[in-house]
């Protein structure tokens, strides 16, 4: 890395003690309240639920990012107010809330891609690795290779699946020709694809059908070996059968990678995600475990939003 | 709680809810007559017992179906979730209570001719009262999503094992004393087993009443009562 000379202090990814000394305000605020649930009257010791044990591990996890008091303009606009949360290490984070809420938002601000566009601004810390990421001097394309990105409609380049993959491959790499040939099939197998097109490798991108399409910018992502992958509503424009492949891929993918999804589905983010974060007009309203989220949620709004009240 | 968008669903969910309310309705009134048909010896109360199970059956069916219909139409998720899992486990559990109240009415048929013994039922109707009590009061407790109320419950299942092990002291002086009395005060045994489960599903349903209105399950153990067998009141030696 170019940047060292840069590095802040970073904060001791190994160390619990840190990192729940960092703990951003609003986790640590629903934390809080975890914890002081009143005792019950019954002289038996009360044994933590599951849920309250699984909520208290999320601050023992290594934070590959963290996103810190984050405000986001456009314009004049305030699209994120204050929020503070992190991205997981080899987790899977959903983002949920209705139109509007500022969680596409936020999964633009993690790899600068708002940075195409005059007038759009943030302000805050985006920590990657310790490594605050909104800094000026911040080496945009190296940021972007680290930092993956696959959007809701599937953007193969008009160029054959190969070159789909070993265009970027080239971009950032030297690599003799046998070797690219093999980190295409490898990201084309991460990405759940490889059967399905490994005998015709040389067929337009735009061939494949939309699922496939998708998959394949998947793993034109992967093949650069990212850390993290940001996944906007990759599945909005797919049928069940390519979802699940999707799914599928995300399952395998988070072994490897940092993961972050975008999703209307509440069924999807339910069943993909490690940590869930429900926002709701550029706020940040709750972020826990997953599956504590989705059966016994802390807040009102997040109980209303994924059941489908009208709060 | 502001309503769902989708307005069927919240009527499915209150289909669901006035069903448990229907059966928790007959079960109680199941317990009462199988209890009164075994003190008055009243056959024909007892046969009545005996008859109207098959509608807690049916309701019970009938809840599990549409709960399974809901989960697949809505993917419920959250407090409806919770709302609808509580609802096929509370089911169950007043179907086991009309099938405990229905052996109690079919024990009181053959029991109508050879009770010997009045003093014999006294500790059974304290049994009773109190289950009755749990019964009713963990009804309450989910009709108005109270879980204070459903811990209370479940803590004072207590007071009726402890009835039962001075029950089973009676009974067994009783049979001691005369082994003709051996044959009914069997079945008086039995039934004072099965009003103490009726106890331990009041216990469940409150259980889940916790479940459902706070999300949080409660310990595995429940809290001892105050009394066991060793020393429970000697009130005949």
């Amino acid at each position: 890395m170019n940047d060292v000379s840069n590095l802040k202090p970073a904060p001791e990814a190994d160390s619990a003690a840190t990192i729940s000394a960092e703990m951003p305000a609003q986790e640590a605020e629903s934390r809080a309240t975890i914890s002081a649930d009143p005792p019950a009257q019954e002289p038996a010791p009360k044994a933590d639920s599951p849920a309250k044990i699984l909520a208290g591990a999320i601050s023992n996890l290594e934070q590959k990012v963290t996103v810190r008091n984050l405000n986001f303009y456009y314009g004049d606009s305030l699209a994120l107010k204050n929020v503070s949360l992190p991205l997981c290490a080899k987790k899977v984070t959903a983002f949920i809330g209705p139109s509007g809420c500022g969680k596409s938002t936020l999964l633009r601000v993690l790899n600068r891609m708002y940075d195409l566009y005059p007038k759009q601004r943030a302000e805050g810390e985006v920590l990657l690795d310790g490594v605050n990421i909104l800094r000026p001097e911040q080496d945009l394309n190296l940021l972007r290779a680290r930092v993956g990105m696959v959007f809701q409609k599937p953007t193969p380049f008009p160029m054959s699946i190969h070159d789909n993959i070993a265009f970027g491959l080239k971009l950032y790499e030297k690599l003799p020709k046998s070797e690219l040939a093999d980190r295409v099939e490898a990201a084309l197998k991460r990405a759940a694809l490889w059967d399905e097109v490994k005998d015709k490798l040389y067929a337009s991108g735009l061939s494949l059908s939309g699922g496939q399409q998708q998959r394949l910018c998947i793993a034109r992502t992967v093949a650069l070996q990212p850390e993290v992958i940001l996944l906007d509503e990759p599945c909005s424009a797919l049928d069940p059968i390519s979802t699940s492949k999707v799914e599928e891929t995300i399952d395998e993918l988070k072994e490897n990678y940092t993961i972050a999804i975008v999703t209307h589905n509440m069924q999807q983010a339910a069943r993909v995600s490690d940590h869930t974060a429900f926002m709701y007009l550029g706020e940040l309203i709750e972020f826990g475990i997953t599956a504590q989220v989705f059966t016994s949620p802390e807040k009102k709004q997040t109980q209303n939003y994924i059941t489908g009240r009208f709060g | 709680m502001p309503d769902h968008i989708v307005k069927a669903y919240d009527k499915e969910l209150e289909s669901l809810g006035r069903k448990i309310a229907e059966m928790g309705g007959i079960a109680e009134k199941m317990l009462s007559d199988a209890m009164d048909a075994l003190i008055d010896f009243d056959t024909r109360l007892a046969q009545a017992t005996v008859d109207s199970d098959p509608r807690l059956d049916l309701l019970q069916r009938d809840i599990e179906e549409q709960a399974i219909l809901t989960i697949a139409r809505r993917q419920p998720m959250a407090v409806d979730l919770r709302e609808i899992i509580a609802t096929i486990r509370i089911s169950g559990d007043l179907e086991r209570i009309g099938d405990l109240a229905k052996n109690i009415a079919k024990r009181a048929i053959k029991l109508a001719g050879e009770m010997h013994i009045p003093r014999a039922t006294i500790g059974l109707r304290s049994m009773h009262e109190s289950a009755a009590m749990l019964l009713k009061e963990v009804l309450d407790a989910y009709a108005e999503r109270d879980a204070e109320g459903a811990r209370a419950v479940w803590i004072h299942d207590a007071d009726l094992d402890a009835l039962e092990d001075s029950v089973f002291r009676d009974l067994l002086t009783f049979m001691m004393e005369d082994p003709r009395n051996i044959s009914f005060c069997t079945h008086l045994l039995f039934v004072s087993k099965n009003i103490e489960r009726i106890g331990d599903h009041a216990t469940n349903i409150a259980e889940t009443v916790v479940y459902l209105v706070t999300g949080e399950t409660l310990p595995m153990d429940r809290p001892k009562g105050r009394t066991t067998l060793s020393e429970a009141p000697t009130t005949v030696v």
